[in-house]
């Protein structure tokens, strides 16, 4: 019988193991040292913030596993020996595959800053770093003032997490506008209130210089390198984007760049040894201008679904369909569908038509292609759109006109909810024929 | 590493969770208002009843008013659970053993002591807590107090200011303020003021049962007692309609509403038990338990539940009918008949056209419907008055009253709030909820559809489920929610951080959906999987 290992279980290793299993009899092998089972990373959150117990944040009760036949091993992997088709685990044990795949996922960026390894400063991203922080600011006494750096989603649950503990939090942000890397300015704008709202100290458009330390060797303060202004804190967040988890890789003989090596059936240079999830890089160019590298829960979880065709027999390469994605800040619900490009990012041929209301918590943004006018893409804040309805407009490539025509018909808001659709297709269809003429 | 160290987050008593100063005050009002109560118990009373009742009500309102508000009304719009799992109260730590002790008390003393409360006996004017009420008992419908008077009284004022406090939780959410007004209308008028007024009209040559008329069979097993049934008759044209109107509740109108618009139309809209465990319970719900353990036992005692309240009340009708349809226009075996000819067609109508859906439970309901049906034709061929077998109806009738109308809705259901969560009543005992459960898995447009691809695993919604379903089970599947269980809350919903679920009455077509892949990935693997 196949001996199938992956190294990794997250949402994508999980995936994986789930689709061999309905696929085949293979023996399979999750290996993880961060946790003894699968859990929601994106939850994290919600345990530190009292929503959720850690328990709550597994989808799958223990037995699952063994009635599944998956077999869970808590380890570190210090190399693997290719040659061999074995692994090598922190604790000396081999472990022999006929099959490997990697999915170690991502790690929090550092970009050598003073001071970035201080006690008291940390990403937020593995169990143990939700753990750190529960030591770090487990309340307002001990940790009487936080800075997070870096205004990227990990960013703002970070900052939403201290407030949800009374801890003050100054939020240090690069772009003159909160995930304007991401999003077109209107859309940030909303953010930029709400974040404000919620008496976060939003600082937009700074860097940090340096981060300054106690006698102990703890953090003590952190320096803004435009105003030199010092801010005392007990804690700093560095939250500014994460990359490919590839040392194990590159430890290896494994071939990476950014992450590891893949094309599109997630082979790397090596035989057997396949890699998903946040830590692969796509060699080949992915349909419906999907990155090369994608730190996604959606993406890795349809690598997994994927990749367990080609593990157990039907070779299928990786075609994700149209983009998707969705967030919370603080309490602004954002989903979007297909393509919305920021103002940096936006190509030459993508207008936008915009609505906000009144009071600044809920807007759209729509983007089609100004020259044969199909829809390219949808931003909401606040407002619930259905996946699926907009999946099939995208499919269909349906002009602007006929999408916020329909747009009542991609309502998914609650029962009872106000409709903002009538005021929204107003708006949207003035601006349209404005700008025609 | 291990959740060990997870469960010790709630030893760090930060300062963060502690109460604000208007919150501090108010609950003092709160506690002088329940002090001022439990003292009467103890013979204490301060002024005249009247002044003594309505001061300690309005202390306790006052109280949960303004905690309620310096809670939530400088909130920003959105989810407020910070910290749930942190709080001694709602996380089954010693404030919410203490409450769940206290108000199991509360409901042993209620049920079986009700002297201790003060209820005078064998003619006696009642003392102690019971007598405070006396004053409004009398202008309400012209009697002294009883225990029932009490908890009444006491129990719709719970649902209201509890419900207020819901209100202002989850102010931004049209759907909880629409479903918590309804719950607090039908507790205040059907519950408790019309049976009030009903029992006013009562006189020597008129006189009707105490009727609640939201309460359906089996709900309310008593229904169909002989007592009431005759005294229903006794009371000419509105005696007859409410008789007529209570078989019609059960047999007619849930079966519309619930095939339009689900179970929840009652459970979370307007049943009393369920107006309080959205209310009052609401602090609570993440207690439930989600295990597919729970799920089983739950399958096997709510089902039981149903089955002995059928049996029972079947044995009581046929204990008091005759052998010709002079009083009652039906005879024994035209009733014995007319019980199992409907089981046989409910069966065959499932079996015939739902036999797919229902799948391995086909099993259990076949045995179910089995019990039955011998037990019916056990009847008729034995013949014996008032004999189910070797027990006699009454005795039946007292049993399933002691066991399951005052041990299991009261004592455990309330009772163990703070430990089990608020819907231990509805999920495990409530024979209502397993008839209307049953029509809403089979043959109901009502489903929660799930958005796409979008679901993130967090776990929000299964957690925040009050009857214990694995929301996420399903969310993260594709698969739309058609639990029997399901009361249509809509707290799921709401807490999803993603906009994934939402609830919906729609067409029958594609309601069930189970997905391998999920929308988002290759259109071709998608087919591929899917279609298997």
């Amino acid at each position: 019988m196949k001996k199938i290992v992956i190294v990794g279980n997250g949402i994508s290793g999980v995936t994986a193991a789930r689709h061999i299993r309905k696929l085949s009899d293979y023996h399979i092998t999750i290996i993880s040292g961060e946790s003894d089972y699968f859990f929601s990373r994106t939850a994290l959150m919600y345990v530190y913030m009292g929503h959720m117990k850690f328990d709550d944040t597994q989808p799958y009760e223990p037995s699952f596993w063994s009635k599944n036949r998956i077999n869970l091993k808590k380890a570190w992997v210090k190399k693997i020996v290719s040659e061999d088709k074995q692994l090598l685990l922190e604790n000396g044990e081999l472990l022999s595959y006929d099959k490997l795949i990697l999915a170690t996922g991502s790690k929090p960026n550092k970009f050598g800053w003073p001071g970035e390894n201080l006690e008291g400063v940390q990403g937020l991203y593995t169990k143990q770093d939700l753990e750190l922080l529960e030591k770090t600011a487990p309340n307002n006494s001990i940790c009487k003032h936080a800075v997070v750096v870096g205004g990227g989603l990990i960013g703002v649950e970070l900052a939403e997490m201290l407030h949800s503990r009374h801890i003050p939090v100054t939020f240090l942000v690069r772009e003159t506008n909160f995930w304007n890397g991401v999003l077109p300015d209107h859309d940030c704008s909303i953010l930029n209130d709400h974040i404000k709202a919620h008496g976060i100290d939003l600082r937009l458009g700074v860097n940090l210089k340096e981060i300054h330390s106690d006698r102990m060797g703890r953090v003590e303060s952190v320096e803004i390198a435009e105003t030199g202004e010092i801010i005392p804190c007990n804690f700093v967040g560095l939250t500014a984007g994460v990359s490919p988890q590839i040392s194990l890789a590159q430890n290896s003989g494994i071939e990476t760049h950014r992450g590891i090596l893949v094309n599109q059936f997630f082979e790397t240079n090596l035989t057997d040894i396949y890699a998903i999830g946040d830590c692969a890089e796509q060699t080949d160019q992915l349909p419906n201008g999907r990155r090369s590298i994608e730190a996604v829960w959606y993406s890795g979880r349809m690598m997994g679904e994927t990749i367990a065709q080609t593990i157990t027999g039907n070779k299928t390469p990786y075609k994700p369909g149209h983009w998707f994605n969705s967030a919370k800040f603080f309490d602004i619900e954002y989903q979007t569908y297909g393509w919305v490009s920021s103002l940096r990012s936006k190509p030459e041929h993508e207008l936008q038509l915009h609505w906000k209301y009144h009071d600044n918590t809920k807007g759209v943004t729509l983007s089609y292609n100004k020259n044969d006018r199909t829809f390219l893409g949808i931003n909401t804040f606040g407002i619930r759109m259905r996946h699926e309805v907009f999946n099939q407009w995208l499919n269909e490539k349906k002009s602007i006109e006929q999408v916020i025509e329909q747009l009542d018909k991609a309502q998914f808001d609650p029962e009872f909810y106000k409709s903002y659709v009538n005021e929204i297709q107003s708006v949207l269809l003035a601006t349209l024929s404005n700008s025609v003429l | 590493m291990s959740s060990q160290q997870f469960k010790s987050f709630a030893l760090i008593n930060s300062d963060s969770y502690g109460l604000n100063s208007g919150q501090k005050l108010a609950l003092s009002s709160g506690l002088l208002g329940l002090l001022l109560l439990v003292l009467t118990a103890f013979g204490v009373q301060l002024v005249s009843a009247s002044i003594h009742l309505s001061l300690a009500i309005g202390l306790l309102g006052v109280g949960i008013v303004y905690f309620t508000r310096a809670a939530y009304s400088n909130k920003i719009a959105g989810i407020k659970n910070d910290g749930v799992m942190f709080s001694s109260l709602t996380s089954r730590g010693i404030l919410g053993w203490l409450l769940g002790v206290s108000l199991t008390g509360f409901y042993i003393v209620i049920y079986f002591y009700p002297t201790w409360l003060g209820l005078g006996i064998n003619g006696d004017p009642n003392s102690g807590l019971i007598a405070l009420f006396d004053p409004f008992s009398l202008w309400l419908n012209g009697n002294a107090a009883t225990q029932w008077f009490v908890y009444g009284t006491l129990y719709t004022f719970a649902i209201i200011v509890f419900g207020y406090k819901f209100i202002l939780k989850y102010w931004h959410n049209p759907y909880q303020k629409l479903r918590t007004i309804s719950v607090m209308f039908f507790q205040f008028g059907f519950a408790f003021l019309i049976p009030e007024l009903m029992s006013r009209l009562n006189s020597d040559t008129f006189k009707l049962p105490y009727y609640d008329l939201k309460s359906i069979w089996p709900l309310n097993y008593y229904n169909f007692d002989k007592y009431r049934v005759n005294s229903f008759i006794d009371a000419g044209d509105v005696g007859l309609a409410l008789l007529i109107f209570g078989v019609a509740s059960i047999f007619v109108i849930t079966p519309i509403l619930t095939y339009k618009y689900g179970k929840r139309w009652y459970c979370s809209w307007v049943c009393g038990c369920g107006g309080l465990a959205e209310t009052v319970g609401d602090p609570f719900r993440q207690l439930s338990d989600k295990s597919i353990s729970a799920w089983k036992i739950e399958r096997w005692v709510i089902h039981s539940v149903v089955v002995f309240a059928l049996l029972m009340t079947t044995a009581v009708v046929y204990s008091y009918l005759g052998h010709d349809r002079s009083s009652y226009w039906l005879n024994k075996s035209d009733f014995l008949l007319g019980v199992g000819g409907l089981l046989t067609f409910v069966f065959g109508l499932v079996m015939i056209f739902k036999r797919k859906e229902f799948g391995k439970d086909a099993i259990y309901g076949a045995v179910g419907y089995f019990v039955i049906i011998v037990t019916l034709i056990g009847l008729f061929v034995f013949d014996q008055n008032d004999q189910l077998f070797i027990f006699k109806s009454t005795e039946l009738r007292k049993t399933y009253g002691f066991l399951i109308g005052s041990v299991f809705s009261g004592v455990i259901g309330t009772g163990f709030y703070p430990i089990f969560g608020s819907r231990v009543w509805c999920r495990f005992g409530c024979p209502m909820a397993a008839v209307l459960g049953f029509q809403q898995r089979l043959f109901s447009r009502f489903r929660i559809t799930t958005n796409g691809g979008q679901c993130i695993s967090c776990g929000n919604c299964s957690s925040y489920c009050e009857m214990g379903i694995d929301v996420r089970s399903y969310a993260q599947k594709g698969e739309n929610i058609v639990r029997s269980s399901c009361v249509g809350c809509g707290v799921c919903s709401a807490v999803c951080p993603r906009g994934v679920l939402k609830l919906e009455n729609d067409h029958h077509k594609g309601r069930i959906n189970p997905t391998q892949v999920l929308l988002g990935n290759d259109v071709d693997l998608m087919d591929l999987m899917n279609q298997r």
